[in-house]
């Protein structure tokens, strides 16, 4: 498990937006690039690595991927659908469209689909309140979403899945 | 029309990219600033401006500015928060990523006047896209000479990094910033030392929030005596509201704190009414944490005076019958909506976000869900809604950070304004599965006591 030339220089080009010797604040940054780059999850081999290239302990890195919910310490569908459950969201119909997406994908919340394709996370508010009811899925936002419109997605999404195989 | 500071240009064709941005007038500020202006002076005409910080707490800048501890040899930070994680809050998102330049510029301008020379962007991971729209403006700002060594030839270096988050509401208070900045759990920082003295790698350190960062650009330009010319008393300038929930036009708008909370509902220029014909049963007007007003208060103050979209007259009245203009996340509840769904979501948000570090707020927000999640599903007993009320009380005040306080007060303001619909709940545990308590008696008019 080792990172390619193209991302070892990120890397370096991370540690450089810091002082001298304070290289351990590209710690987050890097396991969005581990994460990335292992298969949309961090597992312990790949958090000993990240470790390695900053110079810290491992149990650095661990205190850390554990604090924040964009690290996935489990393996996830290759397409994770985080839909957005909290106040605003909830008043333009995030319940109804959750349950749909259950339905659709015979999946409940965190869990994933026999395919390994896709996997439902419900997540608190992404700062799309006002183009709700919304979800990540991978770098960008789906929003104003509707029960069409995660067909839509969904058909995307399998496709897409289709042409890489 | 309310005047516009900061998204007049905002959607000017192509103004992401340097050219239209300074054919527009962009960077002016920074010419202004440097060549014209003392790092003191710079500070001095904030301090003037009475800008507050758009971050929620409404601290004024300036004075926060001052505060920088300047020892010899020591670098200074300045560290822009766009964290922005606030239930009911997208309006740094918005400047962003339609006008980046414009935070670009004023955070030229701020780190001149404070003297960072490594200036950060902290922003929330879920933006995920965002860091390049913002890196290819700090690119184009590099290129053209207003960022790097020697800018202006005035002596001064500075360089703005982009930093993403990975996911946690508490990183958004500043000293949980600083630690995840420093590649930590975002756990706060006891206070004192404040990041002033004792912040960025124990650096002295600045946090304003982004949208605090683009209104220097306008105050520079304009001078600082005439924005405080624009808005009312100790609210000047304008202000980005993020309007969201049951209205015609969500999104952000900038009003400039003379309007009426009525006008902006309901007039064509800003949220355009209640959908469906519906009514208005209450508001959050500042982002999750300040307290939810019924209709009938959001109008109108108890006094009776007409509720203005400015700092001092919503939270005219305090906690009893008042909010707070927060972070500007306006979020608006029909009369279909339920109050103690709503106000489970907002518990379960906190639960969620709490960073774990104090028992009351560990444990207080995870019971004020759990009760919350009995009383919404017909489980609740009348004893609850005072425990609820009990366990706020109790977290109020008693932990290291406002987050605590953050989940506390959204609970109490339901309690204390819709009582009737929890106590409903409570009573009816059949028909409060099937249908909302409506709109009840929260828009009719209160009695306006008489003034001795
Ligand atoms: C739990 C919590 C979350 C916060 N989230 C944000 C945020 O997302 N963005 C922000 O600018 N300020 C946030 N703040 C306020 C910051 O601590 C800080 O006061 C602010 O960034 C200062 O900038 P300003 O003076 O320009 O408003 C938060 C505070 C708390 C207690
Ligand atoms: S109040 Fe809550 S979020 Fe803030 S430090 Fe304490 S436990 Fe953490
Ligand atoms: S509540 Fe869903 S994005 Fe804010």
């Amino acid at each position: 498990m080792v990172f390619t030339e193209d991302k070892l220089k990120k890397v370096q080009e991370i540690i450089a937006r810091y002082p001298d010797g304070k290289q351990k604040s590209a710690l987050i940054p890097v396991l969005h690039l581990a994460q990335e780059e292992f298969g949309g999850w961090l597992s312990a081999e790949a958090m000993d690595y990240v470790a390695s290239l900053l110079s810290i302990e491992p149990i650095e890195v661990y205190e850390v991927a554990t604090f924040y919910s964009m690290y996935n310490l489990k393996p996830v569908g290759r397409y994770l659908f985080e839909v957005c459950q909290t106040g605003p969201c909830m008043l333009n119909g995030s319940d109804q469209i959750i349950d749909y997406i259950k339905e659709k994908l015979g999946i409940g919340v965190g869990e994933t689909t026999s395919d390994g394709l896709f996997t439902l996370k419900t997540v608190e508010c992404l700062g799309a309140c006002g183009y709700a009811p919304m979800m990540q899925l991978g770098k960008h936002f789906r929003e104003h979403l509707t029960r069409e419109k995660v067909d839509q997605i969904i058909e995307e999404c399998r496709s897409r899945a289709t042409s890489m195989n | 029309m309310g005047r516009k500071l900061l998204l007049e240009k905002a959607h000017v064709e192509g103004i992401r990219t340097y050219d239209v941005y300074r054919r527009e007038g962009g960077y002016a500020s920074v010419e202004k600033a440097l060549k014209n202006m003392s790092p003191d002076q710079v500070t001095e005409e904030v301090k003037k401006s009475g800008l507050r910080g758009r971050g929620g707490a409404g601290f004024p800048t300036g004075m926060k500015w001052s505060f920088l501890a300047k020892p010899e040899g020591v670098p200074r930070y300045l560290v822009c928060n766009a964290d922005e994680s606030e239930p009911g809050t997208f309006k740094d998102r918005y400047l962003m990523e339609f006008i980046p330049h414009l935070l670009i510029e004023g955070l030229i301008v701020a780190s001149y006047a404070l003297g960072s020379s490594r200036t950060y962007i902290y922003i929330r991971g879920e933006y995920a896209w965002i860091p390049d729209i913002l890196e290819q403006a700090i690119a184009e700002a590099n290129a053209n000479g207003w960022l790097g060594k020697n800018i202006l030839g005035t002596g001064f270096d500075c360089q703005i990094y982009v930093q993403r988050g990975a996911g946690a509401y508490i990183c958004g208070e500043e000293t949980a910033l600083i630690e995840s900045l420093e590649g930590k759990r975002g756990n706060p920082r006891i206070k004192p030392p404040f990041p002033a003295v004792k912040g960025l790698w124990d650096c002295p350190t600045v946090v304003n929030n982004v949208e605090t960062l683009a209104a220097v650009v306008p105050i520079i330009n304009l001078g600082g005596e005439e924005y405080v010319k624009i808005g009312v008393g100790k609210s000047t300038g304008t202000k980005l509201i993020s309007a969201c929930g049951n209205i015609n036009k969500p999104g952000v708008y900038e009003i400039d704190m003379t309007i009426s909370v009525e006008e902006f509902i309901y007039s064509d220029e800003y949220c355009g009414g209640v959908p469906n014909g519906k009514k208005l049963k209450a508001c959050i007007p500042g982002g999750s944490s300040v307290p939810i007003l019924p209709a009938n208060l959001l109008f109108k103050t108890a006094k009776g005076d007409t509720r203005m979209m400015n700092y001092e007259s919503l939270s005219d009245g305090g906690f009893a019958t008042g909010t707070m203009m927060g972070s500007g996340g306006f979020i608006v509840l029909d009369e279909d909506q339920c109050v103690v769904r709503h106000t489970l979501t907002l518990a379960r948000f906190y639960r969620h976000e709490s960073c774990g570090q104090c028992s009351p707020c560990r444990e207080g927000t995870g019971w004020m869900e759990k009760i919350l999640k009995n009383i919404e599903y017909g489980k609740g007993k009348m004893s609850d809604i005072d425990l609820l009320w009990d366990i706020q009380r109790k977290i109020e005040g008693n932990t290291i950070c406002p987050l605590g306080d953050a989940a506390a007060w959204p609970v109490a303001a339901a309690i204390r304004h819709f009582r009737d619909e929890f106590e409903w709940h409570v009573l009816n545990p059949v028909e409060s599965q099937q249908r909302n308590f409506g709109l009840a008696h929260y828009a009719d008019p209160r009695p306006v006591p008489a003034t001795a």
